[in-house]
């Protein structure tokens, strides 16, 4: 992994957003009360920063969201997550673990510090943000279990609650949403919980209180609002594999190559361009190639797509 | 009557158009603008498709003839709004660029549907003046036919490009489908039925 390529103070800052340092430190101060209980890492990043394309402005990364448990509309999460309570908050990790555990929200927040992360976001329909999480690497928290000799996988699952997310009362996905990646893909030290965004607390229509990113992969694998984190034996069945199999693989690799079978892959539309911008490639991985590649030597990623 | 009722009619059919110019001039379009517009003038697309397809059916319903009037204007509106789609896709989503739009046509189902739907609505926009219907004569009213294929194409177009099973593409296909059965032989004999006692 490349450490520290360059300064963040070198990446393309975007209006409010004009040093992000100086604007978490702030944070610590003026919102203390909101975000004491969250400690932010604000040194070093320990991943290949964004250098290239621009930051997405705040109003598009959580107005513009695929959340189908609030509805199906881009916009829908954004409306209908107002009210969603999410504390307090318990996450069970067990399965095929030796010490199963159930951590709260807090419990985990306080106990491994959030740092900025700025990443690719790649949708499977065909468009993109950069969006800066704040988040922990996984392996972090899945450190705090032992998994037995049987683990192979794990199986990511979101809140079930139809009175609070009205889109769970439509069978539009197979609920709980369910997701999952193999074990050196989560302890990977890109896989992230996140916890917020922009220097703020993550909010619901993204996934609050806790969602997984992994950026090298189309966004759906990149479960919201997680209950549950169950090491398993057998290869998990996520809730797109579940709805349509030949269109949604379990892999699901940000890959140019290989089409979806309804749409190409090969480009992808900037979230917040005008009307008049032109779509940009897409790349292997999303970008994140040098660091993951490895994960899949020998593998032919267009049948594991 | 008509006379009134047309022109404003006509204007009212423009006002998806006057939105989306708005929107595209004042920069109205939110995140994913190309899709805004795209979604936009595809939707009426279908809308004006299937309200051109209801007019027949309401005229046997309620048997005022009134209906008819209105059947051309309608079709020749959902052309405008299709070329606009298609246009939309070709200038705006892939800047002219034909390589990946020749690849899509080919090798994505829905686009090819959506194309074809387009194609097929080429002759009838170009016969559908008075002058061809009386060229034509009879082969006119079977040409004019190929409008329940392009319902069927368009509804069909939606429903393959969304990602899970939606209630709008499936509200269109019911919709369609209503319209279609009520040209049936059998459904249109039951009406005339009703009327007579």
């Amino acid at each position: 992994m490349k450490l520290n390529k360059f300064k963040s103070s070198e990446i393309t800052p975007e209006n409010f957003y004009i040093n992000r340092r100086k604007f978490l430190k702030k944070m610590g101060i003026v919102t203390g009360t909101a975000f004491a209980s969250q400690n932010i890492i604000t040194s070093a990043l320990s991943y290949t920063p964004e250098t290239e394309r621009k930051i997405t402005p705040y109003k598009f990364a959580t107005t513009y969201n695929n959340y189908y448990e609030f509805g199906t509309s881009k916009s829908d999460p954004h409306k209908n997550s107002k009210d969603f309570i999410t504390k307090p908050w318990d996450i069970k990790i067990d399965g095929e673990v030796e010490n199963e555990i159930t951590l709260s929200v807090e419990e985990i927040k306080n106990t491994i510090p959030s740092e900025e992360r700025i990443y690719r976001f790649r949708c499977v329909e065909g468009w993109s943000m950069v969006v800066p999480w704040l988040g922990f690497p996984l392996n972090k928290l899945l450190n705090k279990v032992k998994p037995t000799s049987k683990a192979k996988f794990v199986k990511f699952t979101s809140l079930y609650d139809p009175d609070q997310m009205k889109g769970q009362r439509f069978p539009v996905l197979n609920w709980p949403y369910k997701e999952g990646l193999r074990i050196d893909e989560a302890m990977h030290p890109l896989t992230i919980m996140v916890t917020g965004l922009y220097g703020k607390e993550l909010p619901n229509q993204n996934g609050a209180p806790l969602r997984l990113i992994v950026p090298w992969k189309y966004g759906f694998k990149s479960a919201k609002a997680i209950v549950n984190i169950k090491f398993v034996e057998k290869m998990p069945v996520s809730s797109w594999m579940n709805a349509s199999p030949n269109e949604y693989g379990f892999y699901s690799n940000v890959n140019p190559n290989v089409s979806h079978p309804r749409w190409s892959q090969a480009t992808e539309r900037v979230i917040g361009e005008n009307i008049y911008s032109p779509r940009i490639k897409t790349v292997m991985f999303n970008g994140y190639g040098d660091e993951v590649a490895g994960l899949y030597d020998g593998m032919d990623l267009r049948k594991n797509f | 009557m008509i006379r009134i009722f047309k022109p404003t009619i006509f204007v009212l059919c423009l006002i998806p158009f006057i939105i989306i110019a708005y929107q595209i001039l004042f920069n109205q379009l939110g995140a994913e603008p190309v899709k805004q517009v795209t979604h936009h003038t595809g939707e009426w697309t279908l809308r004006f498709i299937l309200l051109s397809l209801a007019m027949t059916p309401l005229k046997n319903i309620t048997k005022i003839l009134a209906w008819i009037k209105y059947r051309r204007m309608l079709g020749l509106f959902a052309f405008f709004y299709g070329t606009l789609h298609l246009l939309t896709y070709i200038g705006f989503d892939y800047q002219f660029n034909f390589d990946p739009i020749i690849d899509d046509v080919l090798n994505k189902k829905f686009i090819f549907i959506g194309f074809a739907a387009w194609l097929l609505m080429l002759p009838l926009a170009i016969t559908s003046n008075q002058k061809m219907v009386l060229i034509l004569k009879q082969n006119w009213k079977k040409i004019h036919r190929l409008s329940y294929l392009i319902g069927i194409f368009a509804v069909l177009h939606f429903i393959w490009l969304s990602k899970t099973i939606f209630f709008e593409p499936l509200i269109y296909l019911i919709i369609l489908i209503t319209l279609l059965t009520l040209r049936l032989d059998f459904i249109k004999f039951i009406f005339k039925k009703k009327s007579v006692t």
